[in-house]
């Protein structure tokens, strides 16, 4: 049901969290103490930016050239399309953007350890930006300027799984233990994964009319 | 508030109800903001911690539960519409987001007026202080979304189901920046106040409230009242009206 | 299917756009065999209506009933016995017309091998291209793929929206054949035109949209 679409573009998000996360050196100094304390913060943030950034395209294809009407006229419920959405785009995104972090993560004088849970806390917090990203994506479908707009709507619904993403790594670095941060965002993401979809889903249908 | 309009739920009688209440609720809004404000700065003592700056809470306080509880009531609201399709619901969730917007943003800058004497800093990253900010975000993000969508119709449903996920997340939010904040400040600054309240600082505080209330349900009834002028236009009794 | 007669009515339909009112108190019944051509000046609701039979949105008021029952309760039904194509064809651009064909079944929760959609965009003068993505083909012959993707689903109802547009005299005829076809064998069909169409034979019936009056006719 899902046929992720091969890109070219898919790659500019991707390239899109190294940049900024190696700008903060340049702009902060190689301090590796500072680095240290700033870099899950910085890699998180990243993320999530890199995430806003190709989610417009989640959608605005399928609906500029009517497929996502016809997906809606399926006999599937629209809930499986939106959730189908969403990890299709994890796919792309989410995936990739691990598989990067542990460089990052050396870039930012991190630990082994706490690029390993650096690396846990983007695989189970990634699918939640990509849920909730579908719900704004869903929103903003086809209206002007709805790259701008979506950052606005979903950047404020991220700030959780930025505090314990990131949380996660800090905690893993100070020697006070991951596990409660990493338990919290992994709570959200079955609560997100039990509303998000539905939300999208009849966002979509309020978009498409 | 709500029973009434559940009856009254057609635009056209709810439009006629309005208008007789909203100089009620305005002139009560101004009286008691007069007596609360009265009250909070020739009445209420002088906190022997704090001094006189504390006597910002008078509208600091209120203006924050406003701005959390105005939330709701448009989630309430967004989330009846969707269900049963009453237009007027829509219209209430509407009508509401700018005065939510404006508490958070009082309740914002009259915390920020009180934390640089209490705190010695404009801004502190609390919990409370932290949730309201992203509450900004949140109903900016909402007015966005509205003004972005030409049609009132797909505006109403798509903003009524941004306001549910915000309703859901902003607990969320709370916890985690309240979390957040205990790892990283250990004990974080507390907003608690002196332990036994004087009785006339509470009083204040539940009139300018109230004030608040009647306030933001004649700001909201006064904007509903424009919003079903706008959409009805076209119908025979809002021309009849214009007519007259 | 199921037992119940396929039909497909509205009752009482209202479409408002904005704050304007496009049509109300519209009703029709359409059964197996028939095809309804709805008629009307440009912006007087044709297309609003069609969206409103596919379910993709919702009238102000009244509702739309596939086999007598209600479409949100019927949706997943419906969906599968009835194939919409819109103003857009629905298409991926970066896949072929078989590709395309054997994704939207896919998506349709159907299986298509590569014979059969070849078979269908064979029928419909597309042998030349099957290996092209959609990108370079002409608009014409794009919506031809999404013909073929109607045929292939194999659906009771067609909704049509200007079905017509793009086409060349051929495509206009290819498509004449296949809607006489379609309802001669039991099949029905609503669309949308300012071409004239030909379907001399068949048993159409139109509506008109807009003002001055809703009227419907037999013919």
């Amino acid at each position: 049901m899902l046929a992720a679409r091969r890109r070219g573009d898919w790659l500019t998000s991707q390239f899109f969290f190294v940049m900024v996360a190696s700008m903060f050196p340049l702009g902060i100094g190689p301090d590796p103490v500072t680095l240290k304390l700033i870099g899950p913060g910085v890699v998180w943030v990243s993320a999530l930016l890199a995430s806003l950034l190709s989610l417009p395209r989640l959608l605005a294809e399928d609906y500029r050239d009517g497929s996502l009407e016809q997906m809606l006229l399926t006999p599937q419920p629209p809930v499986l399309l939106a959730l189908g959405k969403s990890l299709a785009h994890w796919l792309i995104y989410g995936i990739p953007l691990l598989i990067i972090s542990p460089i990052l993560g050396i870039q930012f004088a991190l630990p082994a350890e706490a690029i390993a849970v650096l690396m846990l806390s983007l695989l189970i917090g990634t699918p939640i930006l990509s849920l909730l990203g579908s719900v704004g994506a869903a929103l903003t479908l086809g209206l002007r300027g709805s790259g701008v707009l979506l950052t606005l709507l979903i950047l404020p619904l991220y700030v959780p799984v930025l505090i314990f993403g990131a949380g996660a790594v800090d905690a893993a670095m100070a020697g006070t233990g991951a596990e409660s941060h990493l338990s919290l965002l992994g709570a959200i993401l079955v609560l997100t994964l039990l509303v998000a979809p539905w939300i999208a889903a009849a966002a979509l249908k309020v978009s498409i009319e | 508030m709500a029973i009434n309009l559940y009856y009254y739920a057609s635009p056209a009688t709810f439009y006629q109800l309005s208008g007789k209440l909203i100089p009620w609720f305005g002139w009560s809004a101004v009286i008691l903001t007069v007596i609360g404000l009265y009250i909070g700065f020739f009445m209420a003592p002088t906190d022997f911690q704090q001094g006189e700056a504390y006597r910002i809470i008078f509208i600091h306080v209120p203006a924050a539960w406003m701005s959390m509880f105005i939330y709701l009531v448009m989630a309430f609201w967004g989330a009846i519409g969707l269900a049963f399709k009453t237009r007027l619901s829509f219209m209430m969730s509407r009508a509401l987001a700018p005065t939510g917007a404006l508490f958070t943003f009082i309740a914002l800058w009259t915390g920020a007026l009180w934390g640089k004497p209490m705190w010695g800093a404009w801004w502190v990253w609390d919990a409370r202080l932290t949730s309201e900010l992203i509450l900004l975000f949140l109903y900016i993000g909402i007015m966005a979304l509205w003004a972005a969508i030409d049609d009132p119709q797909r505006g109403d449903r798509a903003g009524a189901l941004l306001t549910l996920v915000g309703a859901i997340n902003v607990p969320i939010i709370y916890f985690s920046v309240k979390w957040w904040n205990t790892l990283h400040q250990g004990a974080s600054v507390s907003l608690t106040k002196a332990p036994s309240m004087a009785k006339i600082m509470l009083i204040g505080m539940l009139v300018m409230a109230i004030a608040a209330w009647l306030y933001t349900i004649a700001v909201a009834l006064y904007r509903v009242r424009t919003l079903i002028l706008e959409r009805e236009r076209n119908t025979d009794w809002v021309k009849a009206l214009v007519e007259k | 299917m199921s037992e119940s007669v396929a039909t497909l009515s509205f009752h009482d339909l209202r479409c408002t756009r904005g704050e304007r009112e496009l049509f109300s108190g519209m009703n029709f019944t359409l059964q197996g065999g028939e095809a309804l051509l709805i008629q009307g000046g440009n912006g007087q609701g044709k297309t609003s209506l069609l969206r409103l039979l596919t379910g993709l949105s919702q009238p102000a008021e009244g509702e739309v009933r596939w086999r007598g029952v209600k479409l949100d309760k019927t949706s997943e039904t419906y969906h599968r016995e009835m194939a919409y194509i819109g103003h857009l064809n629905g298409i991926k651009d970066d896949l072929t017309p078989i590709e395309n064909l054997r994704l939207a079944s896919q998506l349709a929760g159907r299986t298509l091998n590569e014979t059969q959609a070849e078979e269908r965009l064979v029928q419909l003068g597309l042998g030349r291209c099957l290996d092209l993505p959609c990108r370079v083909l002409s608009f014409g012959q794009r919506r031809r793929v999404a013909l073929a993707s109607l045929l292939c689903s194999n659906a009771l109802l067609w909704i049509l929206d200007e079905p017509l547009t793009g086409l060349d005299v051929h495509g206009v005829a290819l498509l004449e054949n296949l809607l006489k076809a379609h309802i001669d064998g039991g099949g029905m069909a609503v669309l949308t035109t300012h071409q004239p169409i030909s379907l001399e034979g068949s048993n159409i019936r139109t509506l008109h949209v807009g003002s001055p009056a809703q009227t419907s006719l037999a013919s």
